[in-house]
């Protein structure tokens, strides 16, 4: 039922759109953008690797931007200037990256579809990946859910409560190296970031409670997918760079109207 | 037995040594007060105290199923992050309305769920982290520096809160202030913290001693100034012309309580 290369393109969308919201709700809650960016193109790294080793891209993908995640997040306890130190991490992951995929020569893989996406190639197998990797990090977000929102409010609020914040920290790491390599094939290493922010920023001004902010954020990068595919459809312009633009869009619209509000 | 007993503590952060053989042990229904300079490590062995932090040598053991209300010094929520304080009792455990009902109108600010936290003064912010903290119906109240950014009036108010919690609850109370002259009158025992244990003992022992002194001064400027007039003259006392007691004076109770009603109006 799935042959229609336009219908898995937007059910592929649909599944990263449903985990990257709630996780790109963190990021922002957490200040931790960079720290998106840093593990997002890392994975470019986990590509070459996987391809060079024969390894599924996925795995690799995984492998790497959770790799990457952990060294961030385990630098982040240690009082380093973070902002440079993620800086430096995210650019030099992403070019040593693109050298690596260079070495494969033999192998003739298209580097643009790992840096923005190839969303309109997705074979039901990659869907299967997609949503499979999907539910899995919205599982872990709904059954972690509490403690990750006490330990992102306050990590010694979360202590004194018996949790433990590392452990919690733990679940977002691999939650948003899940996302990672999901997205990898709809919208690129290059993008992903944006996938996770612009919906979350876009859902702020519209939710009075967390809950509500990751669920609308939600259906800002489902429109956002729909709305993105539409216009490279009819216009053929490149699918993940128009999903992103598409929740730019909203994400002005969202911001004009909460201007608006405040000024009334 | 104690509530949490620590022997021989010592906490080491990168190169310096914030702790050293620290003992201390609070028991069921006590206040005690923990004193110290800026950098004397009182967050820091706050921060053992509720497991935030692993001490580098030294034991801390808590009562089996003990239960720990803390309020923290601050808690700087992300203006990204919506949440009503309803939801914000209700981590990360749920709790039923009627229990978040009872703990805000202990903590003396009914009423208050729909309100974004974001929303919210700092005093009615303070309380509402005692709200939380009472949730858990704590075997001990753990404040670090709760009154940090709040005037005079407020955090007397807010101690006085404290007092009627306390009564209400059965619970041990340990904080950490600078406030001396306030909280080091309503303490069963203070504690001067200095990387090390300076000196302990009833609140009259500590300020007469010599390791206290050496830390805050004697002068007549600072707190232990407040401290000391208040518990030197009785309030009665005539022809007082020392600035400083005047001070003390508006801290008084009758004082606290009517900032206490005007502050939740």
């Amino acid at each position: 039922m799935f042959d229609d290369f336009l219908l898995r393109a937007l059910l592929a969308g649909f599944g990263v759109a449903l985990a990257a919201a709630p996780i790109g709700c963190f990021v922002v809650w957490r200040r931790m953008a960079y720290f998106g960016d840093a593990t997002a193109h890392a994975a470019i790294l986990g590509v070459a690797l996987s391809l060079a080793f024969g390894l599924p891209v996925f795995t690799g993908a995984v492998a790497v931007a959770l790799l990457m995640a952990l060294t961030v997040s385990s630098l982040s306890g240690r009082g380093y200037s973070m902002d440079t130190l993620l800086g430096v991490l995210a650019h030099s992951s992403l070019a040593f990256g693109l050298v690596a995929v260079s070495f494969l020569q033999d192998v003739r893989i298209d580097l643009m579809a790992y840096l923005f996406g190839d969303i309109l190639a997705v074979t039901t197998g990659d869907l299967g990946v997609i949503w499979g990797g999907a539910l899995g990090v919205v599982g872990l977000l709904v059954w972690r859910w509490q403690a990750l929102l006490t330990t992102t409010l306050n990590p010694d609020l979360a202590c004194a409560s018996g949790l433990d914040p590392r452990r919690e920290q733990l679940v977002l790491t691999l939650a948003l190296a899940l996302v990672v390599a999901v997205a990898i094939k709809v919208v690129g290493v290059l993008l992903i970031a944006a996938l996770l922010l612009v919906p979350a920023a876009a859902a702020r001004p519209f939710a009075a409670t967390a809950e509500l902010m990751a669920l609308l954020a939600a259906l800002v990068a489902m429109a956002a997918v729909a709305a993105g595919l539409g216009v490279s459809f009819y216009h053929d312009t490149p699918a993940g760079p128009s999903i992103v633009c598409a929740a730019a869009v909203l994400f002005a619209f969202s911001s004009l109207w909460r201007g608006v509000r405040n000024a009334a | 037995m104690s509530l949490i007993s620590v022997t021989n503590l010592s906490v080491r952060l990168g190169a310096a040594t914030v702790l050293s053989a620290v003992d201390f042990t609070i028991d069921r229904g006590e206040i005690v007060t923990i004193v110290g300079p800026n950098g004397s490590g009182k967050s820091t062995f706050l921060r053992c105290l509720i497991g935030a932090l692993a001490p580098s040598t030294g034991q801390i053991s808590r009562a089996p199923g003990l239960r720990i209300g803390y309020v923290p010094q601050k808690l700087a929520i992300d203006p990204t992050l919506p949440l009503t304080v309803g939801r914000f009792l209700s981590l990360p455990r749920r709790r039923k309305p009627s229990d978040v009902a009872a703990a805000l109108d202990q903590a003396g600010v009914p009423h208050l769920e729909p309100r974004q936290t974001a929303d919210l003064s700092g005093g009615q912010f303070q309380r509402v982290l005692l709200a939380r903290a009472l949730l858990e119906n704590p075997d001990i109240l753990i404040l670090d520096e709760a009154t940090q950014g709040l005037d005079q009036a407020g955090s007397a108010a807010f101690y006085h809160q404290i007092e009627m919690v306390r009564r209400t609850y059965g619970c041990a109370v340990l904080m950490v202030s600078h406030e001396l002259h306030v909280v080091m009158a309503a303490s069963d025992r203070v504690v001067c913290l200095n990387g090390h244990v300076c000196c302990q003992g009833t609140p009259e022992l500590v300020a007469s001693a010599p390791e206290y002194r050496a830390l805050f001064g004697t002068g007549t400027k600072g707190a232990l100034a407040l401290y000391r007039h208040e518990h030197n003259h009785s309030h009665e006392a005539e022809g007082c012309t020392d600035p400083s007691h005047s001070q003390a004076h508006s801290n008084a109770p009758a004082h606290i309580h009517r900032q206490d009603e005007g502050q939740n109006v």
